[in-house]
């Protein structure tokens, strides 16, 4: 369905099902607000509201974390994916499906610092960070 | 391109996204954080979800050309541009986020949806980051006259 949903942003509109560039562009000039992006970002937002009030999605419950952790790991993914232009959608889905040299690379080297990251809160500090 | 086609497609390819993500557990973040895990005990489904997204995608971009009319502007994408220190230190600093958490982009704003609170709270805290970006590159750019825009920016969508 994800690469159904990438295909039709192309198809319908020769857009690139990249979530944080669309986020990204929500905060810049107000001549994006009314673009692809802006109703992509919508449809996510509503689709998210759908299945909650339709079906019960499966969320394994995991002890709950610290706010500062999941606000240091947001502002990491905030501050990264737009310094690298990209996050797992538009390299790792949409880039790699278009052969993009540049985005095969970005998503190795985040696949990578994101498994030595889990590696080391889980195994070397003992799940210090939640 | 009519302003409509554009919020019709958005809003579609938005809520099928939505649903992906959801059905392939992209947005539990303990199934992300059990994939990222590979010197532990590693839980493979989301490469297969992957998989699955690229071969799909990557099938319809070889077929498109021969589908469908040429209507519609190419996507502007520099898939060739140099591979620049930004993009390396941008997808470093993504993957260690990534990793803290178990949240992507995606997710996020999925789980705002959702009413996910953990979700929720991520997706501010990630919308301050690029904020924080918009901030670094204006103040980059101001410092250097405005001469040159950075990589980071020029490659910006």
């Amino acid at each position: 369905m994800i690469g159904l949903s990438a295909s039709l942003a192309h198809a319908g509109a020769r857009q690139v099902a990249g979530v944080s560039g669309h986020l990204g562009g929500l905060l810049g000039r107000p001549a994006r607000w009314f673009g692809f992006g802006t109703w992509f970002v919508l449809g996510l937002l509503l689709g998210g509201v759908l299945i909650a009030a339709f079906a019960a999605p499966v969320v394994t419950r995991l002890a709950p974390r610290p706010a500062l952790l999941l606000a240091v790991s947001g502002v990491l993914v905030g501050f990264g994916t737009r310094l690298g232009s990209g996050c797992t959608s538009g390299h790792g889905v949409c880039g790699i499906s278009r052969m993009s040299p540049r985005s095969i690379v970005a998503t190795l080297v985040f696949m990578t610092t994101a498994a030595l990251t889990v590696l080391a809160s889980r195994h070397l500090f003992g799940g210090a960070f939640g | 391109m009519t302003r409509s086609r554009e919020a019709a497609v958005g809003l579609l390819s938005g809520l099928v996204f939505a649903a992906g993500l959801v059905l392939s557990g992209m947005t539990d973040p303990a199934r992300v954080l059990g994939f990222l895990d590979v010197t532990g005990d590693w839980d493979p489904r989301l490469a297969l979800v992957m998989v699955g997204a690229i071969g799909v995608h990557f099938t319809w971009l070889r077929l498109a050309p021969k589908l469908l009319a040429n209507d519609l502007p190419a996507v502007s994408l520099a898939p060739h541009a140099p591979i620049t220190s930004a993009l390396l230190l941008g997808a470093g600093i993504f993957g260690v986020g990534w990793g803290l958490s178990g949240y992507c982009p995606g997710p996020a704003v999925v789980s705002l949806g959702l009413g996910a609170r953990e979700g929720s709270l991520f997706l501010l805290a990630m919308l301050v980051g690029m904020l924080a970006f918009r901030v670094y590159t204006s103040w980059r750019s101001r410092r250097s006259d405005g001469e040159e825009l950075t990589d980071a920016v020029a490659s910006c969508r």
